[in-house]
């Protein structure tokens, strides 16, 4: 077998992940998660809840995001969640689900189809209010939705206060990255 | 315009489109007997309430689930808002 030696490149286009910074927020291009989308098939529910807690992937309410020591996930409609693993262990993440689920979920590799970003700073709400018409300050930590920004629709995580992820298209990241910069410029 | 989303809470209108009269749900049985009229029906004939009005809402920029609105088109109060599904569900469809 031939042997390859290609650097695989960020979302932006980069061998490193950029990291912008403004004021009080930061800005980071998060490279090292592995992403799938789980849905559960019709009248699985039970079976697919128990293959869930065996292999230890949190379900969240509609409008949530959980995490445990390998795996996060938050909602993404009715009986569908994304997962996120890290991507060292699990870079075949559909390889590592499917024998846990079997025939109880369809399960969708989704890693490289978005871009995540991952902002930290103090007063979060006030730069994200500019971005989006999700209320931020009415949900707390451990809430997570989709919206739009810009014209993208992206999902929100808000881990804490002070911690935001941004999780959009990757063949518009540069898109993203910027409105970020131009929300966080406008803000502070 | 704020949707009260029955999962999500409130929810801007921006992030929703519009589909129709919530009588589309009951679409008829192509198989039977009348079918022709009935999907004539099906696709011309709505009513137009001043007042309360069912009608089906898509959350496209959100979770994606099709919402039935019971809006009153002469205040525009937003009356209840059901998860189309469950609504579909009640009438006897099997999913």
């Amino acid at each position: 077998m031939p042997e390859h030696r290609l650097k695989s490149l960020t979302p932006l286009g980069h061998d490193k992940p950029k990291t912008t910074t403004h004021g009080p927020i930061t800005i980071t291009e998060i490279v090292d998660v592995a992403l799938a989308s789980l849905a559960i098939r019709r009248d699985q529910a039970k079976a697919f809840t128990m293959a869930a807690t065996a292999i230890g992937i949190p379900l969240p309410e509609p409008g949530h995001y959980k995490a445990n020591s390998t795996y996060r996930a938050f909602w993404l409609g009715p009986e569908q969640w994304m997962v996120e693993a890290p991507f060292a262990s699990h870079e075949d993440i559909v390889a590592v689900l499917r024998p846990a689920f079997g025939a109880t979920a369809s399960i969708t590799e989704q890693t490289d189809a978005w871009v995540r970003f991952d902002v930290v700073g103090s007063d979060l709400p006030t730069m994200f209010e500019r971005l989006c018409a999700f209320d931020l300050r009415r949900h707390g930590s451990g809430s997570s939705t989709r919206t739009m920004i810009e014209h993208l629709g992206c999902y929100i995580v808000i881990h804490s206060d002070e911690k935001f992820s941004v999780i959009g298209p990757r063949s518009s990241a540069h898109s993203i990255d910027h409105a970020l910069l131009t929300a966080a410029k406008s803000a502070f | 315009m704020i949707i009260n989303h029955p999962l999500l809470g409130p929810r801007d209108a921006q992030e929703f489109v519009y589909l129709g009269d919530a009588s589309l749900i009951g679409r008829p049985d192509g198989m039977t007997e009348g079918a022709v009229d009935a999907f004539h029906d099906y696709l011309y004939l709505r009513d137009n309430p001043a007042g309360e009005h069912r009608e089906l809402w898509y959350h496209e920029q959100g979770d994606r689930s099709w919402l039935v609105v019971t809006r009153n088109t002469v205040t525009h109060e937003v009356v209840s808002v059901e998860i189309a599904r469950d609504v579909a569900r009640k009438m006897g469809r099997s999913k």
